[in-house]
């Protein structure tokens, strides 16, 4: 597996300026791969170097075993669905999606047989005559995401294909982008800075910052074993400790953790004694009770919370002074939350709970 | 109770007189039966039939129209591909020099321009022989080169406006550049195409400076007629003759009103079936 798409050491520089450093990824046929990373990590770079519309300063880029170095946009069998969607404002829904069709040897029956099923795929029938300022937002969506399939791509690229749509409607549009690649089978490549949307789309994520690849791995790994600081505080909440390896045996490892007055047990991972490491909690995965537990626990106080109806987050200040947010669920209804501003309160985890990275 | 703004609309009105007064009383006198162009001699039509008669404006009307359409025309040409080169190559050789020339004109006084054009058209007759005579050729390439700044400066502001991505997009469909530009670009920025070459037309059709410079024996405009015989004094014709175009542009002026009004009717119509499409 893994050889549809493989990118090799690849770097661009705009000047002074590296936007992608040295990214080496592959991806299979049929895969959905997002590109997860905040502004000005590369991402969008990456994306327009599989579109032909940059060149990589170094490295290669290969597609179904075919170097693409050198093939312009219009001669690459990738293609892209921008984030401002850039239909053609002059053409309606019709003639957008059969626009690239013109380079195919297709007989007019053919290509309008193409459209209509494209048209349907996207349930955009009744809207076929329409120009794109005459549809909503949803909808240009959706012509976008038709155009861009017209053509039976290797690979397609989407630009934050959904940054521009109303909460709503963005969730609704994700499962039907899930359902039409599945129907497709076209693979798709996802820039995003939206860690939830990457998250719920994703076969597989690769997170990148200034220019690289921090990690790569399925929505799980990413989010339960992250690598280092950078990922575990980009993808979902977390609180970080800096630590210290006490001890390690027995599959377990001792940490002293100065925020904690003492010593906490994880699962084993590969530090040796007097390592400092980083200690990171998820706030759902640390349980908050008025009685001392056994096992990792630390006392604090409820500085702050907010009720969300199903579950409350809290902040929780350590008597070191630290800062701790932790989720729980209001499983009973109509009774006291587990605990209320200012409560002294204990927090636990169990050890293969907690997250381990180094530095 | 409201009181009347007595301040205001005497402003207004001030205002209103200032700009129109002028040309409403050249129309009235326009039907002035006498000759003097400041005596009022009673109502006639006279001059109106006078102008009819009169084979001179007809030929100096054709020629400036003419001479309009092909400047207008080749300015609009040059004008919209100098437009996408400045906006679309951001780097090449001599881009901030080729900017500059490009506006050079919006900023030099009409009468250098002019000037200019007469010696090198009197320097290219010495060296090749060619015009051998200033006129139709001689006036329409130097209209060309003062007007096609206009066109330039609306495509190009057109042009800064346009999403980028859109020709991006049909490249990435499979379009070569050239294609792309006579699929996409030029299909989007076609109404400041248009305006840029009306603005030329119009410019073209008024101009009486450089005009001036670059004619010869026989080729009038209308505008040259004009100031011609007004350099005589002022005759009751040429009154009539300014309420027949102030009444034509009047009239353009109205249709293309219409025209936008409609327009924006059925944008409207548009984004409300785009909202009722709306989920």
């Amino acid at each position: 597996m893994a050889d549809f798409l493989q990118i090799q050491g690849v770097s661009k520089s705009f000047g002074p300026f590296q936007a992608v450093r040295d990214v080496t990824l592959s991806v299979a046929q049929g895969e959905i791969f997002s590109l997860l990373g905040g502004s000005g990590c590369g991402k969008t770079t990456l994306l327009r170097m599989l579109a032909g519309f940059e060149d990589p300063t170094a490295g290669r880029i290969f597609l179904d075993g075919r170097d693409m170095a050198g093939v312009p946009p219009w001669a690459r069998p990738v293609h892209m669905m921008f984030q401002s969607y850039a239909l053609f404002p002059h053409m309606t829904v019709e003639a957008n999606i059969s626009y690239g069709l013109k380079h195919d040897a297709l007989t007019p029956a053919q290509r309008r047989d193409r459209v209509r099923e494209m048209l349907d795929l996207v349930q955009l029938t009744p809207t076929a005559t329409r120009k794109p300022h005459q549809i909503s937002g949803g909808q240009r969506q959706r012509v976008a995401l038709a155009r861009a399939l017209a053509r039976q791509p290797k690979l397609l690229l989407l630009d934050e294909p959904l940054a521009a749509l109303d909460k709503k409607l963005r969730e609704h549009t994700q499962f039907e982008l899930m359902s039409i690649q599945a129907r497709t089978g076209v693979t798709f490549i996802v820039v995003t800075h939206d860690q939830e949307e990457a998250m719920t789309l994703s076969d597989r994520i690769a997170v990148m910052d200034r220019g690289q690849v921090q990690q790569v791995g399925s929505p799980t790994e990413i989010y339960e074993y992250p690598v280092n600081r950078f990922v575990a505080s980009f993808i979902g909440a977390i609180t970080s400790f800096d630590a210290e390896v006490v001890a390690r045996d027995a599959g377990f490892l001792t940490l002293h953790v100065p925020d904690f007055g003492g010593q906490v047990t994880t699962r084993e991972a590969d530090f040796a004694p007097g390592t400092r490491v980083t200690l990171a909690l998820r706030p759902e995965k640390l349980v908050i009770s008025k009685d001392r537990p056994p096992g990792n626990a630390v006392q604090g106080v409820v500085k702050d919370l907010a009720y969300f109806g199903k579950d409350s987050l809290y902040r929780i200040t350590l008597a070191s002074g630290a800062l701790v947010q932790a989720h729980a669920v209001n499983q009973a209804r109509g009774a006291a939350m587990v605990a209320d501003w200012d409560d002294q309160v204990w927090l636990s985890f169990q050890p293969s709970a907690a997250i381990v990275l180094g530095g | 109770m409201t009181r009347r703004p007595t301040f205001l609309l005497s402003v207004l009105a001030f205002g209103f007189a200032f700009f129109y007064v002028p040309i409403l009383s050249m129309m009235v006198y326009s039907f002035n039966a006498s000759r003097l162009a400041t005596v009022w001699g009673g109502f006639s039509t006279k001059w109106y039939g006078a102008l009819m008669s009169n084979s001179q404006v007809g030929e100096a009307l054709l020629l400036s129209l003419k001479i309009a359409l092909v400047s207008s025309t080749l300015a609009t040409i040059l004008g919209t591909l100098a437009g996408i080169a400045l906006v679309r190559f951001t780097k090449f050789r001599g881009r901030t020099l080729f900017s500059g020339l490009v506006t050079a004109p919006l900023i030099m006084p009409e009468v250098i321009t002019g000037v200019s054009a007469l010696i090198f058209f009197l320097l290219l007759a010495g060296w090749i022989g060619w015009p051998a005579q200033r006129g139709f050729t001689t006036i329409t390439l130097a209209h060309v080169t003062f007007s096609m700044v206009f066109v330039t400066t609306i495509v190009q502001a057109r042009l800064l406006q346009s999403d980028r991505a859109i020709e991006e997009a049909a490249m990435d469909l499979g379009t070569r550049p050239w294609g792309v530009l006579w699929d996409i670009t030029l299909p989007v920025i076609s109404p400041a195409i248009l305006s840029g070459w009306l603005l030329a037309f119009t410019i073209s059709l008024d101009d009486v400076v450089i005009t001036s410079f670059t004619t010869g024996p026989g080729s009038t405009t209308l505008p040259l007629l004009i100031w011609s015989k007004v350099k005589l004094g002022v005759t009751p014709d040429i009154n009539a003759l300014a309420t027949l175009m102030v009444l034509a542009v009047g009239l353009g002026v109205a249709v293309a009103g219409v025209v936008m009004n409609r327009a924006e009717a059925r944008r409207l119509a548009d984004e409300r079936l785009a909202y009722r499409a709306q989920g």
